[in-house]
């Protein structure tokens, strides 16, 4: 493209991207630590061990595992159906305060998620709403239904509006053309934007601490390990299987869109 | 059935109200209705002698922010997210920077990877993976022992107010912490808008007789520098919501989101923590409307 880089913003550059990537390493590297009372460094000697004991000998992750999954597949379904009505709605209709409601469906994502935790935490209490997983579930699908209305948005911007027309024209029940016009067109965007939500739901702490009451999710239990560690390499084991969880989705919705993403920007 | 969709394309006006119903319902109701409640909690106010919380009209909450021990915490928050937003706006532009005009082929991959794997990982396992380095037996205290500098760490640390026992108890490490988890989203919209930076306009520049530094500094920089602002709102407004990361890495002296939460768990004040949240709300206000001004917006 153009001539080389001078050294100093090649090691800048380079320390950079060490700084970012070698902290992951190392909570892969401190599971198999055999030192389970403190962070020494380097670890005394390597086993597997923990991995067999996080698995049979713990009961208390997998209730917090159960429950963040349960909250981030019913919060994601959810968020894909308001997300996906919102996207349709604001991709192609002009009316009055559309602008303001565009600012509307990014605000829950825009502010600290302190924000969002606090301001329910204080609609619970003045409406006497005791916690339960459903006040968990009302917290994530508000931030979820964004990610899933951003991707599904941009989806239907770059779709004609003709074919729909055309469906409908040829005689086209609203549902045929639903179902072989304009889902196929959005599918793999919902899948991304539901992943997306999912993975996001499956990390969230924030809004959780102030949604939850004394019910655990998986994040909530690796945060209590962190103030009380009981077994530091089995919190390390926690951590690779988080990371796991959240990466695996997010590799896919970037597979799904990516074609259409690097389609140049007209 | 037929007929409803019949309706729905003779009228695409009631369709988009259908469309928009259900989550604009939610939106309303659960998101704005919730911050409405949020407001007005923060203006009633805990009975100091009963410990209950007054459902009556009073400004009485927003004048215990005026306390002293109020004030630094709100402060102390205020210059940790100016802090951790400058520390990260130096550290992103050169990575930033490279990616955008000299990284290609594989070298663009591996930056890419390096900023989104960090980015899209586990929130609590960054914050973890910096317990683990921190830590008095980690791997920096073992790195100074090696080197023989470690009266260099002991001698950060001994600096009053932001030094500690150790790092992972010390507003270094808290500052560290949060410089390292927002970093990516300080990255990208910098990349971005240092990618739309067109390349004929480098070399109108040089052709006009600019040394590499006065192009820099004269052309890639203010075309830049709305991306660093776009990337200064995330770094800023997460700095000022946390309260996990100096809950665990750092002194016991509190931040803003720390006060929100413990006000309302364990001291049962959720007024004042209200009133705490709706600080940090107008401060992200004023920050939105000055850097809409300095064109981060468009860079988004």
């Amino acid at each position: 493209m153009r001539s080389e880089a001078k050294w100093p913003l090649k090691v800048a550059a380079a320390s950079g991207v060490l700084f970012l990537l070698l902290p992951l390493a190392l909570i892969i590297l401190y599971a198999f630590s055999t030192e389970e009372k403190s962070f020494q460094f380097p670890p005394p000697g390597l086993t597997t061990r923990w991995f067999a004991t996080a698995w049979f000998d713990r009961p208390d992750i997998w209730p917090p595992l159960y429950l963040s999954l349960k909250v981030a597949l019913i919060s994601t379904l959810l968020a894909i159906i308001l997300g996906t009505c919102a996207a349709a709605a604001l991709s192609r209709a002009k009316f009055f305060g559309r602008n303001a409601l565009s600012l509307l469906f990014i605000l829950p994502i825009a502010l600290p998620g302190i924000i969002t935790g606090m301001a329910l935490r204080s609609a619970f209490d003045i409406m006497f709403i005791s916690f339960s997983t459903w006040t968990i579930i009302l917290g994530h699908t508000t931030f979820c239904m964004v990610v899933v209305y951003n991707n599904v948005l941009a989806r239907f911007r770059r779709n004609s509006a003709e074919m729909v027309e055309a469906s409908m024209d040829l005689g086209a029940t609203g549902v045929q053309t639903f179902r072989y016009i304009v889902l196929p067109q959005i599918a793999t965007a919902l899948l991304a934007g539901g992943m997306l939500a999912f993975a996001l739901s499956f990390d969230e702490v924030i809004v959780t601490t102030f949604t939850a009451g004394q019910q655990t999710t998986l994040p909530i239990w690796i945060y209590g390990e962190l103030r009380h560690p009981t077994i530091r390499p089995i919190t390390n084991v926690v951590a690779i299987f988080v990371i796991a969880v959240t990466l695996v989705p997010i590799l896919f919705a970037y597979y799904f869109t990516r074609e259409s993403e690097q389609t140049p920007r007209a | 059935m037929s007929k409803l969709s019949t309706l729905f394309f003779r009228k695409p006006g009631l369709f988009t109200a259908a469309l928009l119903a259900p989550p604009i319902f939610w939106l309303v109701i659960v998101y704005l209705g919730s911050l409405a409640a949020l407001l007005l909690q923060s203006f009633y106010a805990l009975d100091d002698f009963s410990g209950v919380v007054l459902h009556e009209f009073t400004l009485a909450t927003y004048a215990h922010l005026f306390d002293e021990a109020n004030r630094d915490i709100i402060l102390r928050t205020l210059i940790m997210a100016a802090a951790v937003t400058i520390a990260s706006a130096i550290i992103a532009f050169p990575i930033a920077y490279y990616a955008a005009q000299f990284a290609k082929g594989k070298m663009k991959a591996l930056f890419y990877i390096a900023v989104m794997m960090p980015l899209w990982s586990s929130y609590l396992v960054k914050i973890y993976a910096w317990k683990l380095i921190l830590a008095k037996e980690g791997i920096i205290s073992w790195i100074a022992t090696s080197l023989h500098c470690q009266w260099l760490i002991d001698a950060i640390l001994a600096i009053p107010s932001i030094g500690g026992s150790s790092l992972s108890f010390s507003y270094i490490g808290t500052f560290l912490v949060f410089v390292y988890i927002w970093l990516p989203y300080m990255i990208l919209p910098i990349q971005s808008s240092l990618e739309r930076v067109p390349f004929t306009f480098i070399e109108a520049s040089a052709d006009l007789g600019a040394t590499p530094r006065q192009t820099f500094r004269n052309v890639i920089f203010p075309l830049a520098f709305p991306g660093v602002v776009a990337g200064s709102i995330f770094t800023f407004s997460l700095t000022l919501g946390d309260y996990i990361v100096p809950q665990i890495v750092g002194n016991s002296r509190l931040m803003i989101g720390q006060a929100v939460y413990t006000f309302q768990g364990t001291s049962g004040d959720i007024p004042l923590a209200a009133a705490f949240t709706v600080v940090a709300m107008v401060i992200m206000g004023i920050y939105l409307m000055i850097a809409k001004r300095l064109g981060a917006f468009d860079a988004l």
